[in-house]
């Protein structure tokens, strides 16, 4: 990737930090992510990849650093900074009460979508989701009403779109097809994109590049396919177990 | 402030109300049932006293009084869907703005309370003879007030669940009933303990009330009862609101926006 300034990038973070009380669950992290960049935000469960994507979202505040989206700080301009961003996550699926394009129709209006009832058929057609047009997103299975959230998070063409574990609890052809899918879109669209999966194979395939968090701090940052030979492992998911249990033993950067 | 984030939280609950009786059901259900319990109440008081008009006084003051309930409800029940759907984290991460939601919730309310109202009035005309807006100019503006007291109402109890978690939304439904006896919705502030009377005071449901009974009497309104009560309303409706924004500011600082849940706020 290129060397794009601050002001360019869809994302970029510097010394982030968030404290509860004496717990530290973010300390001091900086990183960014390019346009047409996929970026994975790695780490066991606890090491704060969730809080990193609340705190983008404006929805947490940080106790320290700042964040920027497309050049907007999240801090100062809240709603400016969101106009660029949206997010799909396993454990943040759709109201169940309101039917697919309700949903999309609602979310388009929060997002400001111009033409929005022409977007959300792009949309519909993009997931594949017009026999559920009409459903109600509560009785759709998990892969229907992850193609759903992932129509709304790109409503808005969003500059950085946040995707937090989008493949979890989903069957592998759901998964490749939603891989498959986002890939396809960041290709042609001007978007970064910062993903949380546990899945290596997923993160190897889609990724440009990985950061590995370990209780709050980035351990690890590269490429997805020689990271793991850079520190001696065979797999990104060996390196992954590593970070897991033996942290201190990758804290010296590899030569 | 951008009408369309606005409209889009009032779409919500359009969608929602269209497609459930459910919903729309307690809109005007217990209203309805109030007007028609103290409208025979009222009509068995007037023919054994036939000195005091019960019908228009005191039915009068059910019906506006459970008018300010549907405001204040219209309000929580819109935040509630929120609540219930666990919508939160969707909601806060778009670029919607604190003023946009309240506004939105405000649209809502006025949109379900004027159900609610629309039955209330219908009954109370037509089954029991009172139009309550034969009274003139000055019931209408006593309407408004209570509208802006119960969506100031509605706000503040809305920022008390967000910063005490989803179970506190049972402090929320008997709200009502605890202010009632010290709104002088059916009594003169006067009756009141000495001590009480300053709470009265405070609440511009007492000066609305206490001028609606003057209007109803046909005696003259006590001197800007209701100017008072409508600014005290509009008052409350900013310092609500300020409220409000306070508690979403703590719970952005404190994490319960991206995890609310019975289980995670204490």
């Amino acid at each position: 990737m290129g060397s794009l300034t601050e002001m360019s990038r869809p994302l970029d973070v510097q010394n982030l930090r968030k404290v509860y009380g004496q717990t530290v669950a973010v300390d001091r992290i900086s990183f960014h992510v390019n346009p047409n960049e996929i970026v994975g935000l790695l780490g066991p469960n606890g090491a704060g990849k969730t809080t990193t994507i609340n705190m983008v979202l404006g929805v947490l505040e940080a106790t320290e650093g700042t964040i920027s989206i497309n050049g907007i700080d999240v801090a100062r301009n809240r709603s400016r900074a969101l106009e660029h961003t949206n997010f799909a996550a396993v454990y943040a699926p759709l109201p169940g009460n309101l039917t697919v394009v309700q949903n999309l129709r609602v979310f388009g209006l929060l997002y400001d979508v111009p033409n929005v009832s022409q977007r959300i058929d792009q949309m519909i057609e993009t997931f594949d989701l017009e026999r559920f047009r009409d459903t109600k997103c509560g009785v759709l299975s998990s892969g229907e009403q992850t193609r759903t959230s992932l129509a709304k998070a790109l409503l808005n063409e969003p500059a950085l779109l946040l995707l937090d574990e989008p493949t979890a609890s989903l069957d592998p052809s759901a998964a490749r097809y939603i891989r498959e899918t986002i890939v396809e879109y960041v290709a042609k669209a001007s978007v970064g994109v910062l993903w949380t999966s546990h899945n290596m194979y997923e993160v190897t395939d889609v990724c440009h590049r990985v950061l590995f968090l370990s209780k709050g701090k980035i351990l690890l940052e590269g490429d997805p396919k020689k990271l793991p030979e850079a520190h001696g492992k065979s797999s990104l998911e060996e390196l992954f177990v590593t970070v897991a249990r033996e942290p201190l033993a990758l804290e010296a950067p590899a030569a | 402030m951008n009408p369309r984030r606005a409209f889009a939280i009032v779409l919500r609950i359009i969608y929602l109300m269209r497609g459930s009786f459910t919903r729309i059901f307690p809109l005007f259900a217990w209203a309805a049932i109030d007007i028609i319990l103290w409208g025979f109440i009222t009509r068995y008081l007037d023919t054994v006293q036939s000195s005091f008009n019960f019908v228009s006084t005191m039915l009068g003051a059910v019906l506006l009084w459970d008018f300010f309930t549907r405001a204040m409800f219209g309000i929580s029940t819109s935040f509630f869907e929120d609540v219930w759907s666990r919508n939160f984290l969707n909601i806060f991460a778009t670029p919607l703005r604190i003023s946009e939601y309240l506004g939105g919730l405000v649209l809502a309310s006025m949109m379900t309370s004027i159900v609610g109202l629309a039955v209330m009035l219908a009954l109370a005309t037509f089954v029991f003879g009172l139009w309550i807006f034969s009274y003139g100019i000055l019931v209408v503006i006593i309407v408004l007030g209570l509208f802006l007291f119960g969506i100031a109402f509605g706000i503040f109890a809305i920022g008390i669940v967000l910063r005490l978690g989803p179970a506190a939304e049972w402090f929320i439904w008997p709200m009502p009933a605890v202010l009632a006896p010290v709104a002088a919705v059916f009594y003169p502030v006067a009756v009141l303990p000495v001590w009480l009377q300053p709470v009265a005071r405070v609440l511009p449901a007492s000066y609305l009330f206490e001028a609606l009974r003057a209007v109803v009497h046909g005696q003259s309104v006590p001197d800007g009862s209701i100017l008072i009560g409508c600014v005290l309303a509009a008052v409350y409706v900013v310092l609500a609101s300020y409220f409000f924004r306070r508690m979403y500011l703590h719970a952005v600082r404190t994490g319960l926006v991206a995890s609310y849940s019975a289980e995670t706020v204490s």
